[in-house]
């Protein structure tokens, strides 16, 4: 089961030809949503009018289970440089491996910041070395992520990094902003911005409301992410540049950007499994599992977020994958770091929040997860099974039930609201290039 | 001995019901007694450690504890956060575990930090008594505030959720950041009492609204049927952090001053859980008045903590006390 053994990085495992066979082939890109057989070929999906001759294919019996184009989170921590308590790239990729994930976003506040050309060639190099799945770094809005200084956003696209954000930290100042905006358009990436304006945000560890009044913890109101959204709104529309606002977490967010897509503002958003699966109601016993930034709101934000993702006005799911040491996460609520692990828990979440209710159906969902934040990356190769695209594929079990354990968990943290949940729905197959990194 | 308390720790008053306040109050009323005798001493606790770990400053409620362990003839230890490994940077956990492992009986904690003596409390077999947890609660505060109240204006043979019934109560001052007061609504209400909070919009959000209670911005329109004005502390930080523009004009608008107190009740009870700024939340010769019961929450609140010690620790109730 599972990782293979004496896999070490992604090109030890060998470049498969593959037929993936009387699958349920649910392809967004190119509006597919069929059972059919689908064949890896060199690390390609390949024509199966016009297959290679003398091939040997071994064939996966996909039958009942649901494939798709590989799945792409674009919002993931894997700490490295600098945190490898917390998570490392090999450690990381293998929690998104078995979670279904074929490529992952790395955000840039690792120590030191991925705010220079050597630290992506660093990161990039430690992924060629120890990485299960394809890692694109982002390189830093602002020098240290300060919020003062632009950093160096040529080089750092130069050296391979697929998006520019202080994700961690918010750019305060509206001029930075503007300008980073005007800057980062001439070189074909998109700003992703984590939305919290600090001086309405304040101290604040949950979200401010009923909750925070009766657990006494301080507010961190929705206006604060809302202001920020809506500052996001005004200069790309003044800039003309894309910007994605990360992890959108309230009613006041959604309504923003979708006022903002009606006028054609390039802006987007996206969802994390934490917001729609779970409310402030749940910090009710100061668990720090139940503690990340923007704040777990109420069940009208909920809503309002479901209804984004039905009408297409949050057009990306991601899951903020954030680690932490355990014990740093068990400390008083106000002192522990924002964050909890997503990988491997939230396909399901996905889908027992999202399908089993038809806020989306399944086509609706995995564009989300595939071609969407594919479009967004420019990664032209990917998020689609048509003819010649990469090999990245996920198969699905929709009905397998699984458990959430913790300790069972790739990743090298353990914080996780969602250990002992029983879901259901799991990735029994992943692969990316042609080559498998996971099976169930 | 039978116990009769329920639990292993008292973190919070708003998961209690009213028969767990009404034991803590007999209880504590029993020990009122003793504290009137020559020898203000019992042995209920002997043998038994006690911990008074106190993570922000505290002179009356850390000495209130130390006392009522005392009494109780329990070995008391005081540790002050200036004088603590916390500024050495040990965790909370470590320093929980540390004071377990030499067996203590109970763990007295105030904190910065709302939540930290649940934190606490999930992580050790030793009882913990919250002594105030940032802005979340203040239970023996609360205790003695309604067992103040009930001793004036208290039904004596109401059933415990209505002992304080058609007694109106006004909260006045910076309710956001209070933990008193969080522990007031709840004990008050749970006793029957009818609460209105008052003070600045930025200091006191509609969400209050939500735990049962009235919510006012008009000192003057709530004075005239108020049973009980409790005053809260206002604090100079809050200043800096735009919640208000000047304490001249807090007084304007909050401040209990001879011009309001003519128009309250003669009878009326005037609390505060100190420590008093006088001249600010309250006119200074209305605190030393003859309405006002400021310091006998001071000395309920000795007669509470032992109750709380004892009963935390396996006591019987009232019977054990006098028997």
């Amino acid at each position: 089961m599972s990782i293979p053994t004496g896999l070490q990085k992604l090109t030890d495992a060998p470049v498969e030809s593959l037929c993936i066979h009387g699958g349920r082939i649910v392809d967004p890109a190119n509006k597919r949503d069929e059972v059919g057989d689908l064949y890896l070929h060199d690390g390609k999906v390949v024509n199966p009018n016009d297959l290679p001759q003398g091939v040997n294919w071994r064939t996966l019996n996909a039958r009942g289970h649901i494939v798709t184009p590989g799945l792409i989170d674009l919002h993931v921590h894997l700490r490295e440089p600098g945190q490898s308590s917390k998570e490392t790239i090999a450690t990381g990729t293998r929690a998104a491996a078995a979670g279904g994930f074929t490529t992952v976003v790395a955000m840039p506040n690792t120590a030191p910041k991925a705010d220079g050309a050597a630290t992506i060639a660093w990161i990039l190099q430690r992924a060629a070395e120890t990485a299960l799945v394809n890692v694109y770094p982002t390189g830093c809005i602002s020098q240290n992520m300060a919020g003062e200084l632009l950093a160096p956003i040529g080089s750092l696209v130069k050296a391979g990094a697929i998006a520019i954000t202080d994700d961690g930290a918010c750019v305060q100042n509206n001029e930075l902003m503007r300008r980073a905006l005007e800057y980062t358009k001439m070189f074909d990436v998109p700003i992703f911005d984590h939305c919290q304006d600090y001086a309405l945000s304040g101290g604040g560890v949950m979200n401010e409301g009923h909750w925070s009044t009766i657990l006494g913890l301080p507010g961190w109101p929705a206006i604060a992410e809302e202001v920020i959204v809506s500052r996001n709104a005004m200069l790309s529309e003044l800039t003309g540049a894309a910007v994605h606002c990360q992890h959108l977490s309230s009613v006041g967010s959604v309504r923003i950007i979708r006022e903002a897509k009606q006028r054609g503002v390039r802006i987007s958003g996206e969802a994390t499994p934490h917001h729609i699966a779970l409310t402030d109601s749940d910090c009710q016993g100061y668990d720090t599992n139940y503690k990340m930034n923007p704040p777990l709101r109420t069940h009208r934000d909920q809503e309002a977020l479901l209804e984004g993702l039905s009408d297409g006005t949050i057009e990306i799911l991601a899951s903020d994958h954030a680690p932490h040491c355990e014990f740093e996460k068990e400390v008083e609520f106000n002192y522990a770091p924002f964050g909890i692990l997503g990988l491997e828990t939230e396909l399901a979440i996905f889908i027992q929040k999202l399908i089993e209710p038809q806020v989306l159906d399944w086509s609706g969902m995995i564009e989300k997860l595939t071609i969407n934040p594919a479009k967004l990356l420019n990664l032209h190769t990917k998020g689609s099974l048509a003819i010649g695209k990469d090999a990245d594929v996920t198969v699905i079990d929709p009905n397998l039930e699984w458990r959430v354990d913790k300790n069972q968990s790739y990743s090298k943290s353990r914080n996780t609201p969602f250990h002992g949940w029983n879901l259901r729905g799991r990735a029994t197959t992943t692969i990316i290039g042609g080559r498998i990194v996971f099976s169930l | 001995m039978k116990s009769a308390w329920k639990h292993k720790d008292l973190i919070a008053i708003r998961p209690l019901d009213a028969a767990e306040i009404a034991l803590l109050h007999d209880t504590a009323r029993a020990f009122k007694e003793v504290l009137s005798r020559p020898i203000k001493k019992v042995p209920s606790l002997r043998g038994k450690t006690v911990i008074n770990l106190f993570v922000e400053p505290s002179t009356r409620t850390r000495t209130s504890f130390e006392l009522a362990a005392k009494r109780l003839s329990a070995d008391v230890v005081s540790i002050a956060s200036e004088s603590s490994s916390f500024k050495k940077g040990e965790t909370l956990k470590d320093t929980g575990l540390n004071l377990q492992a030499m067996n203590s009986d109970i763990i007295i904690l105030r904190h910065p930090a709302a939540g930290a003596p649940q934190f606490l409390a999930e992580r050790l077999k030793a009882g913990v008594i919250n002594a105030g947890d940032g802005a979340h609660e203040h239970p023996t505060q609360a205790l003695l505030d309604t067992f103040t109240i009930l001793e004036k204006l208290g039904n004596v043979s109401a059933p415990p959720d209505k002992k304080l019934a058609g007694i109106k109560i006004a909260i006045v001052g910076d309710i956001l950041f209070s933990r008193v007061a969080r522990s007031d609504i709840w004990a008050m209400t749970k006793l029957g009492a009818e609460v209105t909070l008052v003070g600045p919009t930025t200091l006191l959000p509609d969400t209050f609204r939500e735990l049962g209670v009235k919510v006012s911005h008009r000192i003057d329109d709530v004075l005239a049927e108020a049973h009980v004005i409790m005053l809260l502390r206002i604090q100079h930080e809050r200043q800096k952090q735009q919640l208000f523009p000047s304490l001249g004009e807090y007084v304007s608008l909050f401040g209990l001053t001879h011009e309001r107190f003519k128009r309250c009740r003669p009878d009326v009870l005037i609390m505060h859980p100190g420590p008093i700024n006088r001249g600010v939340e309250i006119a200074s010769e209305l605190a030393d008045g003859v309405n006002s019961v400021i310091l006998q929450q001071v000395s309920n609140g000795l007669a509470v903590r032992m109750a709380a010690l004892y009963l935390l620790t396996g006591g019987n109730g009232p019977q054990g006390v006098n028997s």
